[in-house]
């Protein structure tokens, strides 16, 4: 992975100092609020309900063993006890004081990491493909241009106070993993009909108030000149994009107003006092990045493994896990593994600094010592020998980290939502818990096969409720907690925005909302036909009939305990439940 | 006081800001060194022209673009930053002078504080009027807060990459 050299060093460290000096002005009252709030988020840290919320970027979702350790020391002296890990795939504490950021700053510094531009209207961190450099279907490593974009956007001077915040996601791969066209930029590498690379371009898609799936504005962007081309479309946004009002401000918002052809000619009118200039990445440069992401030592190993093939005959948990947990790799005799952070119980994407540390000497153990964050919010180890699938089965299995339900219903996408965050209009976190419950049985999750569940507790989207099978998005009526249903969205090649299916629900509906939806894809499906697919064949009026045909129960499906939680609160000393509610 | 050129001095140019009842027009431009809304210099050109020296200031949704042939003709080109959290300003500068060549003064006016200085400084701003209410010396202290860059801009023509010897992979 790359690491960091003197320069990488220098800017980290001058930015702590920087940002320890505005902490330092800020509780002297030197700096307002309104003043800090804008340096702060830069720095990522929120104010949420109950604290500081730190923000740190992973970048492109790779992390080593040793950063891992310290995300577990940090989750350890700064807060209490664990982080969570984001849908940008990010890892977020939710505990902090405002007097120790600079500190977990300092200490992030030391082993490579930051929390540069997490938050605020400027470039975020940019995400990838968790399977990158392993894929089998990769036609291009996107890390090292996600490095070299990332330098660049870093600290980007004229970048800094954008309309709204601007998100960049790249992949390399045949199947886009990275939600590319959901991102303000979403980059595609590929290989022209020379075999040179270079990105299709997408620009203006989005979640959040007013989703959007992103326009192709270049088909081909020689690898050359992406900062270039970047560059150009950032700048038009900076000048055009609309600040009156925070709804409209994204990109996405003025390629609509412009069209896209208008956007475009604009984008090239400036690129051409730009293109073939200082800008343009050397082969040197990206040589250099490139080597930092050369394949580790692998092993020359059979692709079949027998032994492999007898536990799993022996064993059945580990067959499920195998088939559900364990992904391709390009070379033979390895496999990429995902361990899970959706357990039933457990607040999707959160991790304990226990599991943090055992994750990183799984690493260590199994896989050169690298883990990459998810942007489903699990982890993986890349590059782990097939032979060692069952050791590691067990290992994670003591670490609850071996749940057989990647891609499947409990596979939850799920933001903080209001039990951390103070924009969410509901609770996320407790709704994927009672789903998770609900549908616990693992022989029904895989007769139900892959589905994908968001839930984003307001509209800003953060658990990509768009794009998931069913969708579920918290609202606000009047005080109260309600939540509205969309099916039929969906990421990756075929992306499309979920729809609606009528009046919203309560907080106890909503898991038999969800049973009557699977009933009606168990009932209509073909043999090996997909929930997505059920759907888009058969159209969204027999789900929606189906769920409104016979009254909800106003507290259906929720347990006499969990109710009484609800009703009372209870101290907050587990994820679920804030004095809030 | 302003900072010019990383130093603290005294300021003797005056900005014309048109208030509800003035045009473009009509506002009368007092005699002296004068820094001129962009609307002003476009209204009263032929008039203007004749003066020993003018700036003329750009608010955030003008363009570098509207000065082009006239670039020439200012002492002082001054970029206004309504709010320090728009950042329009800072495309405007770019423009200016990395497009179109500005090599005269390039000043930030308005909401100008010290944490927003050193990227100013970057995209090309060598004057900060920095906020009445701030003290100018602290000020001065944000145009130090990085010795470094990554990327190119106006400051720095060529990104880090050309500049130096990168760390290579072991």
């Amino acid at each position: 992975m790359y690491r960091y050299d003197q320069f990488d060093h220098q800017i980290t460290a001058e930015r702590i100092a920087q940002f320890r000096d505005q902490v330092s002005r800020r509780l002297s009252g030197e700096l307002t609020e309104d003043e800090f709030r804008i340096l702060r988020l830069q720095n990522g840290l929120y104010m949420q309900i109950h604290a500081y919320m730190l923000r740190v970027a992973v970048p492109y979702g790779v992390v080593s063993a040793a950063q891992m350790r310290m995300l577990a020391a940090i989750a350890r002296k700064y807060d209490r006890g664990y982080g969570h890990f984001s849908t940008r795939q990010n890892v977020q504490f939710n505990w902090v004081k405002l007097q120790d950021a600079p500190d977990i700053l300092a200490d992030l510094a030391s082993v490579e990491m930051h929390a540069n531009q997490t938050s605020g209207n400027c470039i975020r961190n940019i995400t990838s493909d968790e399977f990158a450099g392993v894929a089998r279907d990769e036609i291009v490593d996107p890390r090292p241009y996600a490095e070299i974009l990332r330098q660049w956007s870093t600290f980007h001077p004229e970048f800094a106070y954008l309309p709204r915040k601007f998100k960049i996601a790249i992949t390399g791969a045949t199947e886009d993993r990275a939600a590319i066209a959901v991102h303000d930029i979403g980059l595609a590498a590929v290989k022209n009909a020379q075999g040179e690379t270079g990105f299709r371009v997408l620009v203006g898609g989005g979640l959040g108030r007013t989703p959007v799936i992103g326009t192709e504005i270049c088909d081909f962007v020689p690898w050359q000149h992406a900062i270039s081309y970047l560059e150009s479309i950032v700048r038009v946004y900076n000048g055009y994009g609309r600040r009156d009002n925070i709804y409209k401000a994204r990109i996405k918002i003025l390629v609509k107003a412009l069209g896209i052809a208008e956007f475009k000619r604009q984008v090239e009118a400036d690129w051409q006092f730009t293109k073939d200039g200082p800008c343009t990445i050397t082969q040197q440069e990206l040589d250099r990045v490139a080597a930092f992401f050369s394949a580790p030592d692998y092993e020359q190993l059979p692709d079949h493994d027998a032994a492999l093939a007898a536990q799993q005959s022996e064993h059945r948990a580990f067959s499920s896990w195998v088939q559900r947990n364990v992904k391709a790799h390009k070379v033979p005799g390895y496999a990429a593994v995902v361990l899970s952070l959706k357990k039933t119980g457990i607040a999707p994407g959160d991790a304990t600094h226990v599991q943090m540390d055992a994750a990183a000497e799984l690493a260590e153990r199994f896989s050169f010592g690298e883990l990459r964050i998810t942007h489903m919010q699990n982890l993986v180890l890349a590059d782990v020998q097939r032979s060692e699938l069952f050791a590691l089965w067990e290992a994670a299995r003591e670490l609850g980290m071996a749940t057989p339900n990647i891609g499947l219903l409990t596979d939850i996408i799920c933001c903080p939502g209001g039990d951390f965050c103070s924009l969410a209009n509901a609770r996320s976190i407790p709704l994927a818990k009672a789903i998770a419950e609900r549908f616990d049985d693992l022989d029904f999750q895989h007769d139900i096969g892959e589905i994908e569940l968001n839930i984003s507790g307001c509209m800003n989207a953060c658990g990509h409720h768009h794009i998931g099978h069913i969708g579920i998005l918290g609202v606000d009526k009047d005080g109260e907690e309600w939540y509205q249903v969309s099916i039929g969205g969906a990421q990756g090649n075929a992306t499309s925005l979920g729809k609606v299916i009528g009046r919203s629900f309560s907080f106890a509906q909503i898991p038999e909302v969800i049973a009557r939806l699977l009933q009606v894809y168990v009932h209509e499906r073909f043999a090996d036909e997909r929930f997505i697919e059920t759907l888009r064949r058969i159209g969204h009026e027999p789900f929606r009939n189906f769920v409104y045909a016979t009254p909800l129960d106003a507290e259906q499906g929720l347990s006499g305990a969990e109710y009484a939680l609800l009703e009372a609160g209870t101290a907050y000393d587990t994820p679920y439940y804030s004095p809030r509610f | 006081m302003i900072i010019k050129n990383s130093s603290i001095v005294a300021d003797d140019w005056t900005v014309l800001r048109l208030d509800g009842n003035d045009t473009p027009e009509g506002v009368a431009v007092a005699p002296g060194k004068v820094i001129v809304p962009l609307k002003v210099w476009q209204a009263q050109r032929d008039v203007l022209r004749s003066r020993a020296v003018l700036g003329v200031w750009l608010a955030s949704d003008e363009r570098a673009e509207d000065l082009q042939s006239d670039i020439a003709s200012f002492a002082v080109i001054a970029v206004d930053f309504p709010k320090f959290a728009d950042g329009r300003g800072y495309s405007i500068a770019y423009h200016l002078r990395t497009r179109f060549g500005y090599r005269g003064e390039l000043r930030a006016i308005g909401d100008v504080l010290r944490d927003q200085m050193f990227y100013m400084q970057r995209v090309g701003f060598d004057t900060f009027a920095a906020r009445t209410d701030k003290d100018t010396r602290e000020a001065l202290k944000g145009l130090g807060d990085f010795s470094l860059a990554y990327q190119a801009s106006s400051d720095q023509r060529l990104p880090l990459f050309r500049r130096v010897q990168r760390g290579v992979a072991l």
